[in-house]
């Protein structure tokens, strides 16, 4: 099962070192890591997207992290209300008699063209990971030359439903 | 470097304070009495800190850095405090990590000192430099580089807190030259600690406490299985009171030994790969296991599909990952040892009605009890292990190496008292015991010490002789020297169809001439009657002795659970 776990931790050198290590040795698969500052200085928050099998393996994670001197907090919040993103740029190659067909197909995702040369262009999407899947299939035709992804970041909606509203609620599987 | 330069030169007129001096003044602040050291290029400033303290902080020089970080392990684990290690930057630093790991692996409090080179040229592969803080991070409990001379009183404050509290273990210290050199221009402010994400659960939920005595109180198999973790929380005391008040039988895990008193008829003796019979099938049976402070270990548990199968399981332990990681845990108890047993023991929960357990558990004590029988070919390791236990009445500190006369040494020297025993259990670190030795001697220069050695592993750092003769740490070692290396024999003979691949040590030095080199006293012995001649006034001498003892190269160790068996699928558990 894929979760998303987000690290609250003091942005001290060798911080993402531990966390990456740390997964890596004890075997767990990081799909993606974006790390960033928060409101409060010194403090850095990571999220990270890792596959894991069930869980013990889920609850052995977290708490090997959270042991981490200089982590703070550790929080699994696939299950709850969350607010997910990921940024993405792609390299679709095109000439210029095909740009308003792709500039249709791009539209309806609300994305955008941030550059034009004479053999291709650039998109820039924000969205669930999903929906970035989406229109990377949409475009595949066209021939992409290059995909970059910020991965994805995340956190917890304003409003958290009771847990009975939940039920089966999750953005990803 | 120019800079550097300047600053040394500066030095060594009449100095100013440096950043080493200073670190000296913390160490001292932190109650250190003891440096387990070796010198060199980046680390010179803080020898120099130690040459001007003039021996108001003892330092002792070791033969090579791994001897010195095992003998702050053995000084740790006999004190409870941090040992303090100082190496230079590069091989220095890397010949440390064996001991960083073995100490992480069990759980032992160091604080590592390294040198590395000046902060200007971090980064561009300077001489003897090595990337410790990356090679270290998966091994410490926590790790610093030094920035900045004033960062240095919050840092040793935190790395001797972080080392000693919670689970123990090794923190490391990165310190540039140029921090150490550096000059102070001002007496830095009192240090405060800021580990907003450290705070480790010492206290048991009550709720939990009350559900684990209702179990006991139900339970009609239950079993106690005793770990280190009794011994970092010094709860031994506890632990005994609470396993008479209900009639517990108690298993100890390799490490736990000495947490219970191996002569109460409530101990079944030691759990685990070599364990006693009873002590495992008592795992295998039990209804409710009650583990404080082991971390269920592969060595102890044999293939889980067959671990404590019936059993609902209570789990105490201070560091809440170890609860689970490896068997399912009905009653997590995140706690100090101490602190949880005595709220264990003043709860009014009734005592279990276990009567015909504990009968059949005597009665496979007496069924299968240890055993090995003499031959005619040579003097028998476990008896020897029982005549050292018996001249030094059963009360000596004992170190071991790791192999075949470590699980002899961990049968048959049956301790009464805890904080006896020092070996290398995590980690199997050949090489460990007789440095360890060393430094529990240093930290008990009363008790009787013995290690207890392979003629494989002393091989890989009998150099501290030097240290023994040169502070006269009238340290005993017993090379249990049966021309091989035992363990892995014993597995290819057993397991490997008798394929003895590179197992046999065909030449050895002269072991008593060695020790004689070093200025030590040395014997021979190969037999049962010279050793019950000698061993006595060996073990009076007043310094240290170094005896080789000759033993049957065939002897195996008993029981065994072989890898990928269940704790109740051991082999040997009688005569055959
Ligand atoms: C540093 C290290 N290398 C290799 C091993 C693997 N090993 C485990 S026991 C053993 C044999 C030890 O021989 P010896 O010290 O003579 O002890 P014995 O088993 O004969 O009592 C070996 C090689 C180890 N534990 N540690
Ligand atoms: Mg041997």
């Amino acid at each position: 099962m894929k979760r998303i776990i987000t690290l609250t931790v003091q942005d001290r050198s060798g911080v993402l070192n531990r966390v990456t290590g740390l997964l890596q040795r004890r075997q767990f698969n990081i799909e993606s890591i974006s790390v960033g500052p928060t409101e409060t200085e010194g403090i850095s928050k990571m999220t990270l997207v890792v596959e894991i099998e069930d869980e013990q393996r889920l609850e052995q994670v977290t708490k090997q992290l959270n042991k981490q001197i200089d982590v703070l907090k550790v929080s699994d919040i696939t299950d709850k209300a969350i607010v997910v993103r990921e940024l993405a740029l792609i390299k679709v190659a095109s000439s210029s008699h095909l740009r308003s067909e792709i500039n249709g197909i791009i539209d309806p995702f609300r994305a955008s063209i941030i550059d034009v040369s004479k053999e291709s262009l650039a998109v820039q999407i924000t969205g669930r990971p999903e929906k970035i899947d989406a229109l990377i299939e949409l475009l595949r035709p066209y021939g992409i030359k290059e995909i970059a992804r910020t991965g994805l970041t995340a956190f917890l909606r304003g409003y958290q439903p009771q847990v009975n509203e939940l039920a089966t609620y999750s953005l990803i599987k | 470097m120019k800079v550097e330069a300047k600053q040394l030169e500066f030095q060594t007129s009449i100095a100013p304070k440096t950043g080493a001096d200073l670190l000296i003044d913390l160490l001292k602040n932190e109650g250190v009495d003891t440096l387990f050291g070796y010198p060199g290029g980046a680390v010179l400033p803080i020898y120099d800190a130690i040459y001007r303290a003039q021996g108001t902080i003892k330092h002792i020089l070791f033969r090579h850095e791994q001897g010195m970080i095992h003998a702050a392990e053995g000084y740790a684990r006999i004190t409870g405090k941090p040992g303090v290690v100082i190496a230079t930057s590069g091989p220095g630093a890397t010949n440390l990590v064996t001991g960083i790991t073995d100490a992480m692996m069990d759980s032992l409090p160091l604080v590592v000192f390294t040198g590395q080179v000046a902060r200007s040229v971090i980064g561009t592969d300077a001489f003897q430099e090595a990337d410790v803080m990356a090679i270290t991070t998966p091994i410490t409990k926590h790790n610093y580089q030094v920035q900045s001379i004033s960062d240095l009183p919050r840092i040793v404050k935190e790395a001797f807190h972080i080392a000693s509290t919670g689970r123990p273990g090794p923190v490391l210290v990165d310190i540039p030259k140029d921090i150490s050199a550096g000059v102070l221009v001002e007496e830095p402010e009192k240090a405060c600690i800021d580990l907003p994400g450290y705070q480790p659960t010492t206290k048991p939920n009550p709720l939990q406490i009350k559900k684990l005595a209702d179990s006991v109180a139900k339970a009609k198999k239950p079993v106690i299985l005793a770990g280190a973790g009794v011994l970092h929380g010094k709860a031994s005391r506890e632990l005994t009171a609470f396993a008479e008040k209900h009639q517990l039988p108690v298993v100890t895990t390799l490490l736990g030994l000495g947490a219970f008193p191996a002569d109460s008829p409530l101990s079944l003796g030691m759990g685990g790969m070599h364990g006693t019979y009873a002590a495992n099938i008592a795992l295998y049976e039990t209804d409710l296991l009650i583990n404080i402070g082991a971390r269920f270990d592969d060595r102890l548990t044999g293939n889980l599909k067959h671990f404590a199968p019936h059993a609902k399981v209570a789990h105490i332990d201070i560091d809440p990952a170890e609860i689970g990681k490896n068997v399912p845990t009905q009653i997590p108890i995140v706690s100090d040892a101490k602190e949880a047993l005595v709220e264990l023991i003043v709860q009014t929960a009734e005592s279990p009605e276990n009567k015909a357990w504990l009968e059949t558990l005597h009665q496979y004590k007496q069924e299968y009890p240890l055993w090995y029988k003499h031959e005619p070919d040579g003097m028998c390791p476990q008896w020897l292990i029982e005549a050292v236990h018996k001249v030094t009445n059963g009360e000596a500190i004992v170190t071991t190496d790791v192999g075949q006369h470590q699980m002899w040494a961990a049968q048959y020297y049956t301790f009464k008292e805890p904080h006896r025993w020092i070996t290398s259990g995590g980690l199997g670190t050949m090489g460990f015991g007789f440095p360890a030795a060393i430094g529990a001697q240093i930290a008990s220069p009363e008790s009787t010490v013995v290690a207890i050695v392979g003629d494989g592993g002393f091989q890989m750092t009998l150099q501290e002789l030097s240290v023994i003769y040169e502070r006269n740490l009238p340290v005993k070692i017993i090379i249990v020297n049966n021309g091989a290396l035992g363990m892995v024999r014993q597995w290819q003979e057993l397991l490997h169809g008798n394929r003895i691949s590179e197992s046999i040590l065909h030449t050895q030095p002269d072991f008593v001439k060695l020790a004689e080199s070093y200025g030590i006293r040395g014997m021979k012995i190969d037999n049962q009657e010279d050793l019950i001649t000698f061993l006595p006034e060996l073990f009076a001498h007043d310094g240290p002795v170094l005896v080789d003892c000759r033993v049957r190269q065939q002897e195996k160790v008993f029981p065994m659970i072989a890898p990928g068996k269940g704790i109740h699928e051991m082999i040997g558990v009688k005569p055959s």
